[in-house]
């Protein structure tokens, strides 16, 4: 009988073999698998009660996670939570948003680029530590930016956002309503379902940030991108006589635009400069369907329309410049009307642009990426992503923005002693809403530091007042004096 | 049995000294796993940890010295492999008796199981001593095929029977809860190797030739369909998948083995292939267990689900290599984690070089059956430690396979981890017989030629005495 007893003993090696395979295959090959599974509450679990690292600004740490005296171990708390949440996001057992997620393998450290610590902490039998992630924002533009929009009358709810021009590097992102983010990252999980039901359910969408998150007609503010796209044509230049007049009939149709305060511009053919000074709509109505579809939408692709830039932020909406529009569309996007819808973000990309020669320089939140121990791991390098315009074209319209601001309609962001270049922009909605207040602006206009784009949704203010760069003009103007004083 | 006379010249040595030492070793496993469950969870050694670790010492000790004694040639591996597992079991039962507790849900299942190891022990011993030599089972050949199947009958008797997580295999006696199929396998293999060591000549008559295999002869299918039949009861009538595999596997190797007729392997595939279609279709537990196993992570929030499934290999692909640690996993979160699933907890805080060293641990049993069947003198003591063997083999396939994803999942229970009496015990007893056979195995042969012939000469009538 020992024959067949060896094969037995074959086959019994067989389903041994198999189980030790198998789950080699399970808790070795496959663990990662398992471990990115949504309902998998042990990872969840397991990164919700580590060491997270802090995230900065300047020197200060605006969340960070302090020991709490229950079984997650760590309760994650923000230093200024309304001022920051829309950049740091919040940190829930179930959701992360902001750079809480985008930075989460940095900040639980899990991340690859914090191997080494994780070795030396499960060889020390220490507890894992998260990284900590340096942002670019500027503490004093921040209060700046979160100040003006808290100030503005009534229920506002408005974006700002300011980039340095050179770098693309993120120095200022505000959007009111906002919410608090330690409401939301609270262990105590029937309160934080409660509050998050409510801030979703919150006609004014506390929890959206809306310097990326929402996009709006441009209004006048997009005149910048149809000059730009006519001096790139070649044809004209600051000082080139274009049409003025009361009112603009569009293509294949009847309608007939008028200016915003009814007037003529100063004439039926004025400078480039004084129509942008005035922000004459006839003039870049009739400038935009000169150049047509192809030639606009290039330009505003090359400033980074129909597409999206910023990498660190999750949740960002495409500014769109459709490329199907009919004639009369097209006429109508001149002036930032029509399809054409871009965030803040865009426009103050745009804004940045024309103050850095003509680069666009891709928008980052994240500069540094530091181990526990602060050693720097990853630094952001600036990156250009297009070149819009020429540097020439860059001057002209840079002459005519500080020309605008100087003696046009975007006089409240002057700044003594310093040349600001700007451009309001009132854009419209339904007819029982009041418009949208748009201002883009930077500063210096010889050697820029800051470029600044606000937007005002809506707001308690009568919208005659809106136009004229009053909302959003004070809020750049502040802005960019924090930026040029430090 | 050819080899019997090769072996003759060579005598085995007794090996106890190695056992004391490997069982040291186990000891070390057991105790040593209790304080780290207390430093793990509790963040100090267990204040009962002398009286913990002088018990199962005591036990373990009384174990060696009963075989030193009546079996002296016992294999010297086995005892220290399952001293080891149950020792590390009770652990585990422990460090999940710590969290159950902290959830206000308290179970003692690591004093109950020290309880049944206790019983297992003594049964041990008790059958350690009273059966000197393993060939007297063989009368009782009917009578445990008899009893293996009234055992298996128990549990649908009304008052006695019980159901409980949808498998009738309890029965409840005077408040006890039992499995008897635990002892039922048992009294299988002893009336199979009984029925086999018999019958064998006449199974292994050649029939149709197929392909190079002889398939028996028609006229010899008797005892296979009758056996094919009692599996395909069990499954159907207990919900057991896990048990019926295990029987007709079980029976189907010891017969490859007793009649060396491959043809019988391929007759057995076929009546199990049937069956398991027949029980895909119809029996509609078999085909849910099946698609779980198919796609786990889909039926995750269904109910019947593969929720206890998706959390065990959650929790061992969280485990990983080393594993978190005691107490820094979650091994509560799949349901019956102190049975089935028990291979999952230690997964999870342990790893896969825990489970490796587990499944390697059985194996190493499994070998030492085999390799007992190998020398064994008598056919029934072959086939009786070949039985034992498969028995492990297959249950411990079956239910790790299962935890792990293998195979589709099946409700056993793992030989001496998972909390459970009956399984405990009668696994105990299982070791008793391996140990039996192996001593008559190994034990120098005795002398048949009478060399003293003066001796001889002065009697004229020989006392023989059969043992």
């Amino acid at each position: 009988m020992n024959k067949p007893i060896r094969v037995v003993a074959v086959f019994c090696l067989v389903l041994f073999m198999a189980l030790l395979v198998n789950s080699t295959y399970l808790m070795y090959v496959r663990a990662g698998e398992l471990s990115e599974d949504p309902r998998n509450r042990r990872i969840l679990t397991a990164t919700y009660s580590r060491e997270r690292g802090a995230i900065l600004v300047g020197d200060d740490a605006i969340a960070r996670s302090v020991s709490s005296n229950d079984k997650y171990r760590f309760q994650r708390t923000y230093s200024e939570p309304f001022k920051y949440a829309p950049v740091t996001g919040y940190f829930a057992y179930f959701s992360q948003t902001g750079v809480e997620r985008s930075q989460n393998p940095v900040l639980s450290g899990d991340d690859s680029r914090l191997f080494v610590t994780r070795l030396v902490d499960m060889l020390s039998n220490g507890d894992p530590k998260g990284g900590n992630v340096q942002l670019t924002l500027d503490a004093a533009a921040q209060d700046a930016a979160w100040n003006g929009l808290e100030a503005l009358p009534g229920e506002a709810q408005g974006a700002v956002v300011a980039l340095e021009p050179t770098t693309g590097r993120v120095l200022a992102m505000a959007s009111t309503p906002s919410y608090d983010p330690n409401v939301l990252a609270s262990h105590d999980f029937g309160a934080v379902s409660e509050a998050s039901e409510r801030l979703n359910d919150d006609p004014r969408e506390p929890l959206i940030n809306r310097t990326i998150g929402t996009t709006l007609p441009p209004g006048s503010t997009f005149k910048l991108v149809t000059a730009a796209a006519a001096i790139e044509s070649g044809n004209y230049d600051a000082d080139s006589m274009v049409p003025g007049g009361f009112r603009y009939q569009l293509p294949q149709s009847s309608t007939t635009i008028g200016n915003y305060d009814g007037g003529n511009c100063g004439g039926r053919r004025i400078t480039m400069t004084q129509a942008l000074q005035v922000s004459c709509n006839v003039t870049f109505l009739s400038l935009a369907n000169e150049l047509g579809t192809e030639a606009m939408a290039e330009q505003a692709e090359a400033f980074g329309f129909n597409g999206t830039s910023l990498e660190d932020l999750a949740g960002q909406a495409q500014s769109l410049y459709p490329r199907d529009m009919d004639a009369p569309q097209t006429a109508m996007s001149g002036i930032g009307q029509s399809s054409v819808t871009a965030t803040p973000l865009q426009m103050a990309m745009v804004a940045a642009a024309i103050a850095n020669d003509g680069d666009v320089m891709r928008p980052y939140v994240v500069d540094e990426v530091r181990a526990p121990n602060l050693s720097v791991l990853d630094r952001t390098d600036p990156e250009t992503i297009s070149k819009a315009i020429s540097s020439t074209t860059a001057d002209e319209l840079t002459r005519m923005l500080v020309a605008t601001v100087d003696s046009g309609t975007a006089t409240p962001a002057q700044i003594p002693g310093v040349e600001v270049a700007g451009k309001t922009g009132t854009a419209q909605s339904t007819a029982d809403r009041p418009p949208y207040a748009w201002f883009v602006s930077f500063a210096p206009a010889n050697d820029p530091k800051v470029a600044v784009a606000v937007l005002v949704q809506s707001s308690d203010t009568s919208p005659d007042e809106i136009g004229g760069g009053a909302l959003g003009g004070p809020i750049a103007k502040a802005v960019m004096e924090a930026v040029i004083n430090r | 049995m050819s080899q019997t006379g090769t072996l003759m010249g060579f005598v085995h040595r007794r090996r106890r000294g190695a056992e004391l030492f490997l069982l040291v070793l186990a000891l070390a496993v057991g105790i040593g796993a209790y304080a780290a469950v207390g430093l793990g969870l509790e963040g100090q050694v267990p204040a009962d940890i002398v009286g913990y670790g002088g018990w199962l010492t005591a036990l373990i000790v009384a174990a060696h010295v009963t075989v030193r004694i009546v079996a002296p040639y016992a294999d010297p591996v086995l005892l220290p492999l399952v001293a080891a597992l149950n020792g590390f079991g009770l652990a585990i039962l422990r460090r999940l008796d710590i969290t159950y507790e902290a959830l206000d849900d308290p179970h003692t299942f690591a004093r109950q199981q020290l309880v049944w190891m206790t019983l297992g022990v003594v049964l041990f011993i008790v059958t350690l001593v009273l059966m000197r030599d393993h060939r007297v089972l063989q009368r009782f050949t009917y009578t445990a095929g008899l009893t293996g199947i009234v055992l298996l009958v128990l549990p649908f008797l009304p008052l006695i029977g019980r159901e409980i997580n949808g498998a009738r295999i309890w029965i409840n006696v005077a408040g006890f809860s039992f499995q008897p199929g635990e002892v039922a396998k048992v009294m299988l293999v002893i009336a199979f190797s009984g029925y086999l060591v018999l019958h064998r000549d006449a199974l292994a008559l050649a029939g149709r030739r197929v392909v190079f295999v002889d398939l028996p002869r028609g006229r010899d299918l008797g005892p296979i369909m009758a056996m094919f039949g009692i599996s395909m009861m069990i499954l159907v009538l207990q919900n057991d998948l896990g048990s019926s595999l295990l029987f007709f596997g079980l029976f189907l190797a010891m017969l490859y083995v007793a009649t060396e007729r491959p043809g019988w392997l391929v007759v057995g595939a076929a009546l199990f292939a049937a069956g398991a279609l027949a029980a895909y279709t119809f029996v509609g537990n078999v085909q849910n267990r099946f698609n779980f196993w198919l796609d786990p992570l889909d039926y995750y929030d269904d109910s019947p689900g593969s929720f206890q499934l998706v959390e065990a290999l959650f929790g061992q692909g969280w485990g990983g290599l080393i594993g978190r640690g005691f107490g820094d996993g979650f091994p509560e979160r799949v349901p019956f984690a102190y049975s089935d699933f028990i291979v999952s907890t230690i997964g999870e805080e342990l790893g896969l070089t825990a489970v490796m060293a587990i499944v390697l641990c059985y194996g190493l049993i499994v070998e030492r059956a085999l390799r007992i069947a190998l020398i064994s003198r008598d056919g029934f003591g072959k086939l009786m430690a070949v039985g034992l063997g498969a028995i492990f083999a297959l249950q411990v396939f079956v239910v790790i396979g299962g935890v792990t994803g293998l195979i589709p999942l099946t409700g056993l229970t793992t030989p001496f981890l998972s909390y459970g009496g009956s399984s405990l015990v009668a696994n105990w007893v299982v070791i008793a017989l391996l140990l039996r056979i192996s001593d008559q195995a190994r034990r120098p042969a005795p002398r048949l030629d009478p060399v003293d012939e003066s001796a001889a000469d002065s009697e004229h009538t020989q006392v023989v005495k059969l043992r």
